[in-house]
């Protein structure tokens, strides 16, 4: 049985050994810390923890200031919050600078569950992705967070880490994560799944049913979404001829939308897109919503199965 | 920064004051483009920070120990441009290639101009910035301060209250905050557009200490600073009453050059009445 796990849970362990051994690293959060986990920071450092309130644009704008004078301060709030509200702040004082702002956020995307749609991020990579110098990264599991965290304060520039409300199932023991670098979670040849966050565990999933039917999937965990990882996404469709991209956010500018910019340019191979179909999200229990936007792993194994016949005809 | 300004060296800001505007006329008649009216206003407040009250090193801009400097109304960049120039912050002749492809210096603040800690142009997102500037400052126990300048029609962005609501809860004493006061914004009137009176209990209210001087007197201006250090265990703003366009007659208190720079004959009679 794998361990299961809120990413959350782990940011929250983390930035207290952190903060331990690194005094330059400050929090900072808008009234969600128990939530986000940063209370565990302030809690053992409360002179390097600073609740701005329920006002993230001002949030974004200190964490600014605060870079810029030599620290390196984490920002947590709602994922919708952050990239959304103070997404300006991001744009024209964080990245434009390039200062060493690590903006880590929780409660991203559909699974947030019975919240509902003002607070379901599916909007968030393409926001971030867009902005010239950000780093967007996308962990798979608790132990890959880790991992990111700790690879996000050895980057000096912006960077931006979306965590989920959720446990997940950890995908493998003890995170491995580079900036830029992707994971072949399992090797097969005749279709290429590209996941990031909860949908490298459905596409895990998706792959057990394929290999029913005699088709070998070939899994790539893509949780650096930018710069994205493309070394190990060429030689895998190079391999395969074929790709399903699939994750917890809109079909519009998201993973699916940062491979098919790649592939499109540098070896076209048909491609289906598991996401969010252009529409807002709902309250409901995660599972429930999973299924109702299309995410869950019978959707994947569609998706193969029609990009596979097309990769048949051509 | 608490030494005595004496009549000698005040003459002789006064006359910095001036040589800066016609640089700021010179330079935005070359680019063809920028903002005169609120880059004069800010001038004496500009030149008194850099050239008497901060601790800097012009050689040195990241030097660990400086006070930090903040414009908040980025658009009034010609000044901070032309003030970090003549103290040596990059040569004089960059202050020709205003708002050109490739320069150094952009249309509005950016960091990769010497002396510019942190970009600004999209207003109401300075005040946020040198809180954060000024709690770094206190985290490493520095004696330093951190000045920011905001302009009045910026005062109507909401994160500006925000970012006051943090100053004050943090107690950010090092933190100088100047409003300058100039009343007029680009639609017109700031009183007509939306208010932001009154500005002395709102600030008040916030918890800062609040004082008022004549944004063109040098002397007022240090004095002020020199009031306001006093002060412990809350952040300052300091309302400069200025006069949008100062300096130059058909500039000032003139909405028109809000926005626009001065053609040929504008920049010549600009030029000889600051000469005069």
């Amino acid at each position: 049985m794998t361990e299961m796990k809120m990413a959350r849970d782990a940011y929250g362990e983390l930035l207290l050994e952190l903060g331990k051994k690194d005094s330059r690293i400050v929090v900072l959060d808008a009234d969600l810390s128990v939530s986000t986990k940063t209370a565990k920071f302030a809690k053992c450092f409360p002179e390097r923890f600073f609740n701005c309130g329920i006002a993230e644009q001002n949030m974004i704008g200190v964490a600014a200031g605060l870079a810029a004078s030599g620290k390196i301060p984490f920002v947590s709030t709602f994922s919708i919050f952050a990239s959304g509200r103070a997404w300006e702040q991001i744009r024209n004082t964080v990245s434009v600078c390039n200062l060493n702002v690590k903006i880590v956020v929780t409660h991203s995307g559909i699974s947030v569950g019975p919240d509902g749609v003002s607070h379901q991020s599916l909007e968030d990579i393409a926001l971030m992705r867009t902005i010239p110098e950000m780093v967007v990264i996308v962990p798979c599991d608790a132990p890959e967070a880790v991992a990111a965290v700790k690879a996000a304060i050895d980057y000096k520039g912006p960077v931006f880490i979306r965590l989920g409300r959720p446990k997940v199932p950890s995908i493998w023991e003890g995170g491995r994560f580079e900036i830029g670098k992707a994971q072949i979670v399992k090797e097969g040849s005749d279709l290429t799944i590209v996941a990031c966050g909860i949908m490298v565990d459905e596409a895990r999933k998706a792959c057990e049913v394929l290999n029913n039917k005699n088709i070998s999937v070939e899994i790539i965990n893509m949780s650096s979404i930018k710069p994205l990882g493309t070394d190990v996404l060429m030689n895998s469709v190079k391999k395969t001829g074929c790709v399903v991209t699939c994750e917890e956010h809109s079909i519009m500018g998201g993973l699916g939308s940062a491979v098919a910019e790649y592939l499109s340019v540098h070896y076209p191979v048909p491609q289906r897109f598991i996401g969010i179909m252009d529409r807002f999200g709902q309250s409901g229990d995660p599972q429930d919503l999973m299924t109702e936007y299309n995410l869950s792993f019978d959707n994947i194994v569609k998706a193969a199965e029609e990009v596979l016949s097309i990769k048949k005809k051509s | 920064m608490d030494k005595k300004l004496d009549k000698n060296e005040l003459q002789n800001l006064r006359k910095i004051a001036n040589e800066v505007r016609v640089d700021v006329i010179t330079m935005l008649s070359a680019a063809k483009s920028g903002h005169p009216g609120g880059s004069l206003s800010v001038v004496e407040l500009v030149v008194s920070l850099f050239y008497w009250v901060m601790n800097i090193d012009p050689k040195n801009p990241k030097w660990e120990g400086r006070d930090r400097f903040h414009l908040s109304k980025g658009h009034a960049c010609p000044t901070l441009y032309s003030v970090l120039a003549r103290l040596g912050y990059f040569p004089k002749d960059e202050l020709n290639k205003l708002r050109q492809l490739g320069g150094i210096l952009q249309g509005h603040p950016h960091p990769r101009t010497p002396g510019v800690e942190v970009a600004s142009g999209s207003l109401g997102q300075g005040l946020s910035v040198a809180c954060g500037m000024a709690l770094a400052d206190r985290l490493d126990r520095k004696n330093s301060c951190t000045y920011v300048i905001l302009g009045d029609g910026e005062l109507q962005e909401g994160q500006v209250w925000e970012a006051a609501m943090f100053a004050s809860h943090y107690r950010l004493d090092n933190l100088y905050v100047f409003i300058d006061y100039n009343r007029m914004q680009i639609d017109g009137k700031i009183e007509e557009i939306m208010n932001v009176q009154p500005l002395i209990k709102k600030f008040e209210s916030f918890g800062f200490y609040v004082n008022e001087v004549d944004g063109h007197n040098i002397k007022e201006i240090v004095d002020m600073i020199g009031d306001a250090r006093k002060i412990k265990g809350k952040p300052k703003v300091i309302i400069a009453n200025t006069v949008k366009g100062k300096g130059v007659s058909f500039m000032e208190n003139n909405l028109d050059f809000h926005g626009k720079s001065p053609n040929n004959g504008e920049t010549d009679k600009a030029i000889n009445e600051l000469k005069a």
